[in-house]
């Protein structure tokens, strides 16, 4: 069996603008002064296998669609995952009813006509992968076999498991914007658990990529997360203290993260962010730069217009360590008298210009402290930046790691985390669309026995 | 109407004109020599929501949500397909692709049953359909004007309020038939309080397996307003919380969360055939101090995280997990069941339509024990006492687990003295029940908040407990 189900990429895409088309002169008749809808279709394939047996075979097909409607500035929404002409003309309706019942909000309504994209750039995003399910499970199973072959005290496992997904979605509204685009996700990830007498522990790799010729290894993905899994045997709590933290990479996104959270429109409003007010202001030292590209070709979070249709572009959200953009769409732009940013769905492709040390450099550059590489819970406070989560990683002295850390926490305050921000490595090497190397922040309170 | 077998019929199967022989062909194009087990399950979704933000109602959403999700199992592997199209062919197609998992073999021949439904932990009502929309929408600023009448500080309030309403008909291997319709409700609110250039934000909320009239009752819904300020209020005077092992009082109810995670995931039969939990291979040993009773249960009325049977047709029950300190039990799902040669326990859940089964949750507590909670605190010289928290996390490999406080005071000389910030409890889920100290005799379960997330896919779920005392947790704030 082959996954063929896009390859009527361009049909699908004009069966959805013809959904969409509907829906607006449905909700124009029942007398919407605008309206605005995105629908998506995808199909994929979804294989684990655990200790060399399959474990699931799941094949994936997925419609969504969701719309709003206004009546001057009242706003109605609806969603549905079925794509009926009869349930879509529901779907109209209940939203319809709904804004007959919201309230004026001036800012409500679509994106500026002037700032919606008027060319779609080709941006390579759409690779379908012809791949069989026999195929599919024996590259899971190579790379769950290098996995278990790479150490000896690998001792079970979570299985790996390989997806390949592809869709479409369009995105059109009454100004007469209507536009959409295909894309891929294939992604592969392992994960493993090694013992040491008593101690289990499991961690785990993963590979993503629009491309399948793109995706790492099967095997080297397999590794690695043998790796991981095998640093972090023999794990042990360390003392209450304050040192300076060694964000890895892959948990550094986090940070990255709560800023872009932060300085979110919607926070901003709602005066639920840490940084408030804070345009224009050093946030982090001189050396920091972070910028999105959403343009980037293949990347996984690249697209040609935002959730709203404005096209989007590449910008710096810092600059010299000042924050200098927002991320906003239109609405939240209006409530704060700013225009949008082209944001409405989130940040995409968000990076960190990264320094010249590795990871070893970044570790010397420490001395002694802790390198964190898994962290844990929802300790992050929007409104106040206080940040306290479950942490394990390495102790580290001497530039050295000495030996692996459980059952401890971390805590500190964004604002100051962010200003205490020493060094971004250049050791960006794990697959995502946000990207930066390890973070070396000047002082923590780690808490522990 | 009442049945929820005729009501399941009703709204998925007859709109789209499939009876049953068309079920009965359906299943028999699932089953094969090679199948041992097979389901069939369909779902129609509606859910409906509304928000409350700068005291007027900006946006309310309807959501429709329908499909059928087809499995076939062979030994340990499964086969998965699923339609959002409920028409003959396209379900066909599903059940051959989801079939190639086990070898050729020939197709079975099924009849279908009806399993009568005896159980009602909740009624088969639409709670969308329950107040008038006018009804709902005053509800909403009645719980705002709440929040802003309390405390001049408070600068921002939003109100959500959901209501849902999902009816599921699942046709087993063996031909039998069972629906469940399972109403929903839920309201959230968030506040933010501002004195002196310090913003601190506080939430409340709750919900159940009823309509929306549940709000209504006992001033429910203006009592989440004047809790989510209090919080925000607390917060405000609030200092570093401390850091380090020490005594932690646990509040009762919501707290709760500590047993889903310390103990509850790991706990979950598919963990346990694998050996991947910290928990495997030590049923009938102690893993808690005497006196800790704990168990899921997903027959309490009304609760959201109970179901009158689980995504698989199977009665909930009340599984012991612990008792006295001693691990007695598993949650199981059907697949996990019959490999590891035990019982189901009626824990089989699933997200949707779209999503496999597996062990899950439904509503975790401990039992009650003898001490009264002003006791509890009186008898701990220098501690911390937490009575709300956020979310939580666990690792069920090395049994480490997270949870974060969102409320939370010093114990000084067996006095709670002053609030601190909130902060991240860390300890190891096999261990940390053995440090409980003692247990009140006020025991809470939470109003009704809780989604629980596992390898994606989410479902409601309830946990409840008593005051405790567990002697040495580490705590995450900054004041070393």
């Amino acid at each position: 069996m082959t996954i063929t189900a896009f390859d009527d990429a361009h049909d699908r895409l004009a069966h959805l603008h013809d959904t969409i088309d509907a829906l607006l002169q449905e909700a124009k008749r029942r007398g919407a002064t605008a309206a605005e809808a995105v629908v998506s279709g995808s199909a994929g394939i979804e294989v684990a296998v655990r200790l060399g047996e399959v474990e699931t075979v799941e094949h994936t097909r997925d419609n969504g669609l969701s719309l709003s409607v206004y009546f001057g500035h009242c706003k109605g929404s609806a969603s549905t995952s079925d794509l009926s002409p009869a349930a879509v003309r529901e779907a109209v309706r209940a939203a319809c009813a709904i804004a007959s019942h919201t309230q004026p909000d001036t800012c409500a309504g679509l994106a500026d006509p002037a700032r919606l994209a008027t060319e779609i750039p080709d941006l390579d995003l759409y690779h379908p992968w012809d791949l069989s399910v026999e195929e599919a499970i024996r590259i899971a199973v190579a790379c769950e076999d290098a996995a278990r072959a790479a150490d000896p005290r690998i001792t079970n496992s979570e299985g790996a498991s390989l997806s390949s997904h592809a869709g479409v979605q369009v995105y059109g509204n009454s100004h007469g914007f209507i536009a959409g685009y295909p894309t891929t996700r294939h992604g592969l990830s392992c994960a493993v658990i090694g013992q040491d007498g008593d101690s289990m522990q499991r961690d785990y790799w993963w590979t993503n990529a629009r491309a399948a010729a793109d995706l790492e290894d099967p095997e080297r993905v397999g590794r690695r997360a043998a790796e991981r899994t095998v640093a972090r045997l023999g794990a042990r709590q360390i003392g209450t203290c304050q040192a300076p933290v060694l964000f890895r990479a892959e948990v550094a996104t986090g940070l990255l993260r709560n800023l872009t959270g932060a300085i979110n429109g919607a926070a901003l409003y709602r005066r639920a962010s840490f940084l408030l007010d804070h345009l224009g202001q050093r946030i982090f030292p001189g050396f920091v730069r972070i910028y999105e590209d959403p343009l980037l070709p293949r990347g996984l979070s690249s697209a040609p217009f935002d959730g709203e249709g404005v096209a989007t572009a590449a910008k710096d959200f810092v600059t010299e360590g000042v924050l200098r953009s927002y991320v906003l769409d239109t609405y939240s732009g209006c409530r704060l008298g700013m225009p949008t940013t082209g944001n409405a769905g989130g940040v995409r492709n968000l990076h960190i210009a990264m320094g010249p040390l590795d990871l070893p450099g970044l570790l010397r550059e420490m001395g002694t402290g802790l390198l964190v590489t898994e962290l844990m819970g929802s300790g992050v406070n929007p409104v106040t930046g206080d940040y306290s989560r479950g942490a394990a990683g390495f102790w580290v002295e001497g530039g050295e790691i000495a030996f692996p850390v459980e059952e401890i926490t971390i805590a500190g305050n964004l604002k100051r985390m962010y200003q205490g921000l020493l060094a971004v490595g250049n050791d960006c090497d794990f697959p995502g669309s946000t990207r930066t190397g390890s973070w070396l922040i000047d002082e923590m309170t780690i808490a522990g026995h | 109407m009442n049945d929820p077998i005729a009501i399941a019929r009703n709204s998925i199967l007859n709109p789209v004109g499939l009876g049953d022989a068309d079920l009965d062909r359906l299943l028999s194009g699932l089953t094969s020599a090679a199948v041992d087990a097979a389901d069939i399950y369909f779902q129609s979704g509606r859910l409906e929501s509304w928000v409350l933000e700068d005291g007027i109602i900006k946006d309310g959403t309807f959501n429709i949500e329908q499909g059928a999700g087809l499995r076939a199992v062979s030994g340990e592997k499964t086969g998965f397909a699923y339609s959002d199209e409920l028409r003959l062919p396209a379900l066909e197609e599903a059940a051959r692709t989801a079939r190639a998992i086990a070898r050729a073999g020939q197709q079975g021949r099924v009849q279908v049953g009806r399993t009568p439904m005896v159980r009602r932990l909740y009624e088969p009502l639409d709670p969308v359909a329950s107040l008038p929309d006018v009804a709902k929408l005053a509800l909403l600023h009645q719980v705002d004007a709440e929040a802003r009448r309390q405390d001049p500080r408070v600068c921002e309030v939003t109100v959500s309020l959901v209501a849902a309403l999902d009816t599921i008909l699942i046709l087993s291997d063996d031909g039998a038939l069972t629906a469940d319709v399972r109403p929903l409700v839920r309201m959230s609110v968030s506040v933010i309080a501002e004195a002196n250039g310090r913003r601190e934000q506080g939430s409340s909320g709750g919900g159940a397996r009823r309509d929306l009239s549940y709000f209504l009752e006992d001033d429910r819904a203006l009592g989440f307003a004047r809790e989510a300020v209090r919080q925000a209020l607390v917060n405000l005077e609030a200092d570093a919380a401390p850091a380090g092992t020490m005594t932690v009082v646990l509040g009762p109810g919501w707290p709760g969360v500590l047993l889903h995670e310390a103990v509850g995931h790991g706990l979950e039969g598919d963990f346990n055939r694998k050996g991947t939990s910290a928990f495997a291979g030590r049923l009938g040993q102690r893993v808690a101090a005497r006196g800790v009773t704990v168990v899921d249960d997903g027959t309490l009325v009304g609760r959201r995280g109970s179901l009158n049977v689980d995504d698989e047709g199977v009665e909930t029950q009340c599984t012991v997990l612990i008792e006295d300190g001693i691990l007695r039990g598993f949650m199981q799902d059907k697949l996990n069941a019959r490999l590891m040669g035990v019982p189901t326990t009626g824990n089989g859940r699933r997200e949707s339509y779209a999503h496999l089964p597996m062990p899950r949750m439904t509503n975790t507590y401990m039992l009650a024990g003898s001490h009264a909670p002003g006791e509890i605190i009186a008898s701990v010289p220098k501690g911390l006492y937490a009575v709300n928290f956020g979310g939580g996390q666990v690792d069920i490999t090395s049994g480490k687990f997270v949870f974060s406080a969102s409320e939370a005071y010093l114990i000084e000389n067996g006095r709670v003295t002053r609030p601190v910030k909130g902060a991240t409890l860390i300890g190891n889920g096999p261990d940390v029940l053995t440090r409980v100290a003692m247990i009140g005799n006020d025991l809470a379960l939470d109003q009704g908040v809780g989604t629980c997330g596992k390898e994606g896919q989410s479902v409601p779920v309830g946990v409840g407990q008593p005051t405790l005392r567990i002697d040495g947790l580490t705590v995450g704030g900054t004041t070393a």
